[in-house]
């Protein structure tokens, strides 16, 4: 994982949601616009450890890759769409350092 | 001199005692809430009601509801009120028609029941066998006509707004006075929740379970919450995720004739 790739990102949930898994689907509820998201159940894992200390290519290979039949490139590519999008949505942040630890 | 009026509407197990000058007003909300009167009430919000003239109040406005100042504020063409939720006293200046105090009292009770893991939802619902089944649905859906095809047996606790809390157990449903087509009152009564039903008008009567992330969804569209309020936006979230882990969801699709009541038991 890694190559050619300019810089990590790192990943973090807003704080202005709510989220909670049912079934294989992850809800998450913006509670600013009230607007609902169902996350897949890879989108899910991704999610999950979205903890914005972790690089996202570090998230992909120990989620996605080693749970599912997919190559490292493939997982990091729509990974990162994927936080893209729902950093548009205001649910997500993508940062290029990871987020100093609370005290 | 002045001679104030009261009138206690318990909905749900929430006393909301309504004050008023005008005994014709109070008399009126006595008749329109005969199923839920309970005895003036010390706990519970209490709310002073003044009447204004039609023509002092806009009937143009939409409906808004804030928070500021430690007060909950409604606004709507027909209706001015505040509420604080610690004291729980509030105050309703309104023109003399009954529409106006039902949506203080709908929008006060989901401010409350937010906080207590419930919600009021656009469903009908009844009892059957002491167990509560709702039927939900956007206008049009068929709420009014499945409550209308109700059996005998079954006792309707709206065709409208369904009230669910959750209490030691589970989720129950509570009788409401809030009417649609039906123009009826439901039954002041509650029950445990058996199943949740998605309406659907079709040719024929079936029931399809759905999974809970659908249900969820179909369930967040149908509630009834008004205010701008992230933290009870979370909590409403929260509740209809607990609710629809807790009690089968189905999607209901029928036809308008009584044998639709056979799927429900």
């Amino acid at each position: 994982m890694g190559s050619g790739r300019v810089s990590e990102k790192f990943i973090s949930r807003s704080d202005k949601v709510a989220a909670r898994m049912l079934g294989d689907e992850m809800m998450v509820m913006s509670v600013v616009d009230s607007t609902l998201f169902s996350l897949n159940e890879t989108a899910s894992l991704i999610w999950n450890a979205a903890d914005g200390a972790t690089p996202l290519s570090e998230i992909v290979e120990r989620e996605i890759v080693a749970k599912f039949d997919v190559s490292a490139a493939d997982a990091y590519r729509d990974a990162l769409a994927l936080a893209e999008e729902l950093a548009r949505h205001g649910i997500l942040r993508i940062a290029d350092r990871p987020r100093a630890a609370k005290r | 001199m002045r001679v104030t009026v009261e009138a206690a509407i318990e909905i749900g197990g929430l006393p909301i005692t309504v004050r008023c000058a005008d005994c014709a007003f109070i008399g009126m909300l006595k008749e329109r809430y005969a199923n839920f009167l309970g005895a003036p009430a010390r706990r519970g919000v209490t709310l002073e009601v003044s009447i204004a003239p039609p023509s002092i109040i806009s009937a143009e406005e939409d409906l808004k509801v804030t928070y500021g100042s430690g007060r909950w504020m409604m606004r709507r063409g027909d209706f001015l009120a505040e509420w604080d939720p610690v004291t729980q006293q509030g105050c309703v200046r309104q023109s003399a028609n009954p529409y106006a105090i039902d949506s203080v009292l709908r929008i006060i009770h989901s401010l409350v029941l937010a906080r207590r893991a419930g919600l009021l939802l656009h469903s009908a619902s009844a009892i059957r066998n002491g167990r509560a089944f709702l039927f939900s649905g956007v206008s049009g859906a068929g709420k009014t006509t499945i409550a209308r095809l109700a059996p005998p047996d079954a006792t309707l606790l709206t065709d409208e707004i369904s009230y669910v809390r959750r209490v030691a157990g589970g989720f129950h449903a509570y009788g409401t006075p809030f009417a649609g087509e039906l123009g009826v009152a439901g039954r002041n009564i509650a029950a445990p929740i058996a199943a949740i039903y998605f309406l659907a008008k079709g040719t024929d009567n079936r029931a399809r379970p759905i999974p809970q992330s659908v249900a969820a969804r179909s369930l967040l569209r149908n509630v009834l919450f008004f205010a701008d309020d992230a933290a009870l936006v979370e909590d409403v979230f929260r509740t209809a995720c607990e609710l629809v882990s807790s009690v089968p969801v189905y999607e209901l699709t029928f036809r308008p004739d009584g044998e639709v009541w056979d799927l429900v038991a």
